[in-house]
């Protein structure tokens, strides 16, 4: 960045205009070519890679078609309907998603109630509280259990869970059942006490399934609150901020994003899961607004349930309601990734 | 001591009025002349006691005490003789109720309100994490507790389920062809996703263009899929179009299907950590694009990567529903994943669980504490391989890095030498070690 080099490259660059157009440039150099000759390893590099990314697309490219390919068999015998018919039974050309689609959601709503305060409290204290040493623990902790099998949670539901949170559901269908969603009644709205009606439900299966979704959702939110910006921190502590009010103005608006991801990626594994639902759940086919009271479904439930006996349509029924649950699932995605670009996390500060 | 030399002091300026913006620039320039460095003078002024800077003082610890004894004793008589509430849940929740109530009016005797605010969030998140975190290792340690009786009979890891029925104790019978099953799946799928995913990761990362971002939007998509919805697919594919058996290999697949788009989403995370500079030194050097690639970007990202990779495992291992409709359920060890069914760790703990005896499900048990403890030791790999940033080395590898790099500074000086000695040219020899002082159009040698 010499200025006797920047001169030579003027010179080089405006040798063009400066001579007079009638006159030939005796002394301009020849143009060099810009363009470098691509070495064999190079070529072959480029091709292996773009071969990968080729190779990717079409794998998954080939999972969304033959989804829609063997479910439309399904889609367009049942129509419109599919999407407001409850039962399923494909036998007898009657069904659709609409009850599987609402337990379903029922599940992950439940998940996230609980899911999202206890991920976004202990990504708090993990980025915000914790001495480093701690943090590093936690950390770790929370790492591993992200990766811990979901068949170890569904055990876990099964086994514990299912017997010993009877007592809260009734409690809380006892002190709170004015709040329709939490009562649990028979059909001619008698509130119903009996222990029996307060196993495998929506209830039960969403306190698994946050448990199994919450340490992901912890990672995302402590990795975005953990990027908050060490300048503007400082500066709220400054100006005699608390530690509260410091979270509460610096770092939740910059990890709103990660807030926002990580309750959606929670939310996409959710409405995906299979196991700890299959486990826990007794399947209905009916929509159950009460989620204390027993008996709700899940779209891989079902699934998993009955691809044995699936005839060829029923599997493209199956395959149709695989679908419609990967629509969601990417909409959600989308959603999320989309939002995620638009905030701020992960943005350098200045200065 | 040099500290304290050097420490300076605006002289002039100590006097000056505290509003800087109505000083007019001579005076701001006289300040800065009569600035000079000064020692400070030790004075009989007496010092101060020295100020903890953490831990909690002793009133924290007493409010927090009274708190937590104020909010039982309350709940204890309303659930005891004041009201008919009643239940250990209800006593529990009325307890914390309580304990945060008090705890704010407690520190609210000494404090303003943002410093209440302050403390009664940090009990809040406090007890958020102690719940979640309890509860997930309550979860691992009752899946593992409950599993011991059946990994203390070392024939679990030895054995099949070929001779035990449903009635037979413990002692007969394991799980070998499960934990078989598993390596032999997750080996497959490795092998595919590995070379697939990484390489999809550095066309996305190193060569770009339109088609990357398309490749991009895709495999994010597929982060979306939901496991159950792989194992479908491949089961309509492929067993139903093609193989028509399940076999190891087709439940490969759809593990393959499930774990590619979270490897090339980890590693595409991981290659856009290195630093550009670096990179750009590569191709300053004039290496082509493939040898920045091997020779910079993937040995800078490489702890990352196998974290990814590792972790992508863990999750493959661990998904059921994938295997549940492609590998099929056997009580016999089969080492051929091309025919027959084969059952992994999973699946076996679904099918052991599915029983209603008690020995089965104490089996099951097992079989989750030994995935358990498979996921436990590639996380800790992980932990050792990885945790490190892109170009963070170790010493070990330092030194191992500088002795390359002075092994190519005597390479390259030793073949310069002989081209001195091959070429005795008598203007250029002395010159060899000089920057050649070429036009920059002329190819370097």
């Amino acid at each position: 960045m010499t200025p006797a080099g920047s001169d030579d490259l003027t010179q080089v660059l405006f040798a063009r205009d400066e001579v007079a157009p009638d006159e030939a440039p005796p002394a301009a150099p020849a143009r060099r070519s810009l363009v470098s000759r691509r070495p064999l390893g190079d070529t072959v590099f480029r091709t292996t890679a773009f071969a990968a990314g080729g190779i990717t697309v079409a794998i998954m490219l080939a999972v969304g078609f033959f989804l829609t390919l063997r479910g439309g068999d399904a889609l367009s015998v049942a129509g419109p309907s599919f999407l407001t018919t409850q039962e399923w039974s494909p036998e007898t050309r009657t069904f659709g998603i609409a009850a599987i689609l609402a337990g379903t959601v029922t599940i992950a709503l439940v998940a996230m109630t609980f899911s999202v305060p206890l991920a976004m409290g202990t990504a708090l204290l993990i980025s915000e509280v914790v001495p480093p040493r701690v943090r590093t623990l936690l950390v770790s902790l929370v790492d591993l259990m992200a990766a811990v099998p979901s068949v170890v949670y569904g055990l876990w539901g099964l086994f514990f869970l299912q017997q010993n949170v009877i007592p809260v559901a009734q409690w809380i269908s006892h002190y709170f059942g004015w709040i329709p969603v939490l009562a649990v009644t028979d059909s001619d709205g008698t509130p119903l006490t009996d222990a029996s009606q307060f196993t495998s439900s929506a209830f039960i299966a969403g306190m698994v399934v946050a448990l199994m979704v919450a340490p992901t959702q912890t990672s995302v939110m402590r990795e975005a609150f953990s990027q908050a910006p060490v300048g503007e921190r400082e500066g709220a502590l400054a100006l005699g901020s608390t530690r509260w009010g410091m979270i509460r103005t610096v770092v939740l608006p910059f990890g709103r994003g990660g807030i926002i991801g990580g309750t959606m990626l929670g939310l996409g594994r959710a409405l995906g899961e299979t196991i700890a639902v299959y486990l826990i759940i007794s399947p209905i086919f009916t929509i159950n607004t009460e989620v204390l009271k027993t008996g709700s479904n899940s779209v891989s439930a079902l699934i998993a349930l009955r691809y044995g006996e699936a005839s060829e349509f029923g599997l493209s029924a199956l395959m149709a309601a695989g679908l419609a649950l990967f629509l969601i699932t990417l909409v959600i995605n989308f959603t999320a990734s989309s939002i995620v670009a638009r905030s701020r996390s992960g943005a350098q500060s200045e200065g | 001591m040099s500290i304290d030399d050097t420490m300076t002091a605006i002289v002039g300026a100590a006097p000056a009025p505290r509003g800087t913006g109505t000083m007019d620039a001579t005076a701001s320039a006289d300040a800065v002349a009569l600035a000079r460095t000064f020692r400070p003078v030790a004075t009989d002024e007496p010092i101060g006691p020295r100020r903890r800077m953490s831990g909690a003082t002793a009133e924290d610890a007493f409010n927090l005490t009274g708190a937590l004894g104020a909010a039982v004793a309350v709940a204890t008589l309303l659930f005891g003789w004041f009201t008919p509430m009643t239940g250990a849940v209800g006593w529990a929740v009325v307890t914390y109720l309580l304990f945060v109530v008090v705890y704010a009016l407690l520190v609210a005797l000494r404090a303003t309100g943002q410093e209440v605010t302050d403390r009664v969030m940090t009990a809040l998140l406090y007890s958020a994490a102690a719940l979640l975190i309890a509860a997930l290792v309550f979860v691992v340690c009752f899946a593992v507790f409950r599993g011991l009786p059946a990994l203390l009979n070392l024939n679990s890891f030895v054995q099949t389920m070929e001779p035990a029925g449903p009635l037979d104790p413990l002692s007969v019978g394991g799980i070998a062809h499960a934990i078989v099953g598993t390596l032999i799946q997750i080996s497959i799928a490795l092998s595919i996703t590995v070379p697939l995913g990484i390489a999809t990761a550095v066309f996305m990362n190193e060569i770009g263009g339109r088609f990357a971002r398309f490749v991009r939007t895709i495999s994010d998509a597929m982060t979306a899929l939901p496991s159950i919805v792989a194992g479908l697919f491949v089961y309509s594919a492929v067993i139903q179009l093609i193989t028509h058996e399940r076999s190891g290999f087709a439940a490969s697949l759809a593990i393959t299907v499930m774990m590619l788009p979270i490897v090339i989403r980890a590693s595409d995370v991981v290659l856009r950590l290195v630093p550009g500079n670096l990179r750009e030194a590569s191709y300053a050097l004039g290496s082509s694009r493939w040898r920045t690639v091997w020779h910079v970007v993937l040995p800078t990202a490489r702890s990352g990567l196998v974290t990814a990779v590792i972790l992508g495992t863990a999750r493959g291992i661990g998904e059921t529903s994938p295997v549940l409709l492609t590998s099929g359920v056997t009580a016999v060890m089969n080492l051929n994943p091309f025919s027959g069914p084969m059952i992994s760790l999973p699946l076996q703990v679904f099918d052991f669980v599915k029983s209603p005896e008690p020995n089965m499900i104490a089996r099951g048990f097992g079989a989750a504490a030994t995935l358990i403890l498979l996921v436990l030791l590639l996380f800790i790999v992980a932990r050792v391989i990885g945790g490190k940033g892109p170009g963070q080395l170790s010493a070990r590898q330092r030194r191992a890095r500088a002795t390359r790099s002075r092994d190519d500074l005597l390479r390259i000086e030793g073949r310069r030498s002989a081209a001195a000695l091959a070429a005795p040219d008598p203007s250029s020899a002395p010159d060899t070690r000089a920057v050649p002082a070429t036009p920059p159009t002329k190819d370097l040698p």
